[in-house]
């Protein structure tokens, strides 16, 4: 049971990653990277999502018809997505602000419904749960790495705090939409050529979509 | 908010404030789509189309049903579920009247449930308080802007098909670095019009 714990874990967080292997939900993963804060709070709030509603999906899965199958899963992925939106708005009304459209865009997040499409349909709830997890980490560590470069770029600073020192001159073009889209690029292209696929194989051509 | 001449929007929300460029909503099948300009323009036309529909129904649902009973917090699945039923009843319409049309959008009708573009376009509107003609104008603007943009890239993706180009960096690597350049052209446009 550790061994496929673990086994889900590195699959989800680097081999078969969301989102520089299956290049989905990269919406929200550029939207909110300017701030290491903001990607946090994102990638707790999709990583609670993703895994409820994997676990939800995976235990109703014998009893939903296949044809409205997609609904079921929209509708599931909507309420706890309405959760993480209502929670953030009654304790952190500060980042609820910032985050803004972005919490409810989680919803159209590729990753939920493709993990629950792909993996919950198919598989025990525990497993599911686990999996939901470990996508939801994966997603989260890209986001993480992505703000810390914008952030420490753009800023001069990590989670707020000053570390660059007064004279260091801020890259102002790492905030703006474009050094969202080149770190990315730049984190696709790392990762293709460094971290073996999932079948062992030297990494392919970007993203097989 | 009420103020804002509907027409600024409309210009704002193809330009300066890009569904792409700037709020990088649709970015899913702005990827994936964007290997011919022709399979990026029917896209275009498509979201272009179900923007402007869902924005409308979305605001005036929203403001005449949701907002009296006070239940603006369910608005991500009653936003959700209309867009998903206005993409159906579309699809069934447009195959019944103008079979054409419909194939050569059909394959991509039913990606555009999952567009966050649309969501976005319905939630942003919320946030920002528009009226009913300005959320139509950010509607219909925001689908031009995004065919605009996915109609570009579809066209710089063609040209670049035989360049030589790094092995890891083939694919989505090459399409983010260039909707970047093509984000960091549209800021010069940044003067023109700034409505948030």
């Amino acid at each position: 049971m550790i061994k496929k714990i673990k086994n889900i874990f590195t699959l989800g967080l680097l081999k078969d990653n969301p989102v520089f292997r299956q290049i989905l939900g990269i919406c929200s993963a550029l939207a909110v990277t300017n701030l290491l804060m903001n990607s946090l709070v994102m990638g707790i709030g999709l990583i609670f999502v993703t895994s409820l509603s994997s676990l939800t999906v995976s235990i109703l899965r014998k009893y939903t018809p296949k044809h409205i199958r997609m609904m079921v899963q929209t509708l599931i992925i909507s309420a706890y997505v309405i959760i993480v939106d209502i929670v953030l708005k009654a304790y952190f009304p500060a980042m609820s602000e910032a985050l803004g459209p972005y919490v409810g865009l989680i919803i159209t997040n590729c990753i939920i419904m493709g993990r629950c499409e792909v993996y919950a349909q198919n598989n025990p709830p525990l497993d599911s749960f686990i999996d939901g997890i470990a996508s939801g980490a994966g997603y989260s560590l890209v986001l993480l790495t992505i703000a810390f470069f914008r952030e420490l770029l753009g800023f001069g600073s990590l989670f707020g705090i000053n570390v660059l020192g007064e004279n260091w001159v801020n890259w102002v073009f790492m905030i703006m939409p474009p050094g969202a889209f080149f770190m990315l690029g730049i984190l696709i292209w790392v990762a293709n050529t460094y971290i073996p696929t999932k079948d062992g194989k030297a990494p392919a051509a970007g993203g097989g979509q | 908010m009420g103020n804002i001449n509907p027409f600024v929007i409309f210009m704002a929300s193809i330009f300066t404030n890009n569904m792409i460029l700037a709020n990088f909503l649709g970015m899913c099948s702005f990827i994936a789509v964007s290997r011919e300009i022709k399979t990026a323009w029917g896209l275009g036309q498509a979201v272009t189309f179900v923007l402007t529909g869902t924005s409308i129904i979305n605001y005036l649902i929203y403001h005449y049903i949701l907002v009296p009973f006070g239940l603006e917090y369910l608005r991500f699945i009653v936003f959700i579920i209309l867009i998903a039923a206005f993409v159906q009843l579309v699809e069934m319409i447009v195959e019944r009247y103008v079979p054409t049309l419909y194939y050569s959008l059909g394959i991509f009708l039913p990606l555009i449930t999952v567009n966050c573009a649309i969501l976005g376009v319905s939630l942003f509107m919320i946030i920002r308080e528009y009226t009913l003609i300005q959320s139509a104008a950010f509607g219909i603007g925001s689908g031009l802007g995004w065919t605009l943009a996915i109609v570009a890239l579809a066209g710089i993706r063609q040209k670049i098909k035989n360049a030589p180009i790094p092995k890891g960096l083939e694919g989505a690597g090459i399409t983010l670095i260039i909707t970047g350049l093509m984000a960091l052209a549209f800021i010069g446009f940044s003067g023109i019009v700034n409505v948030q």
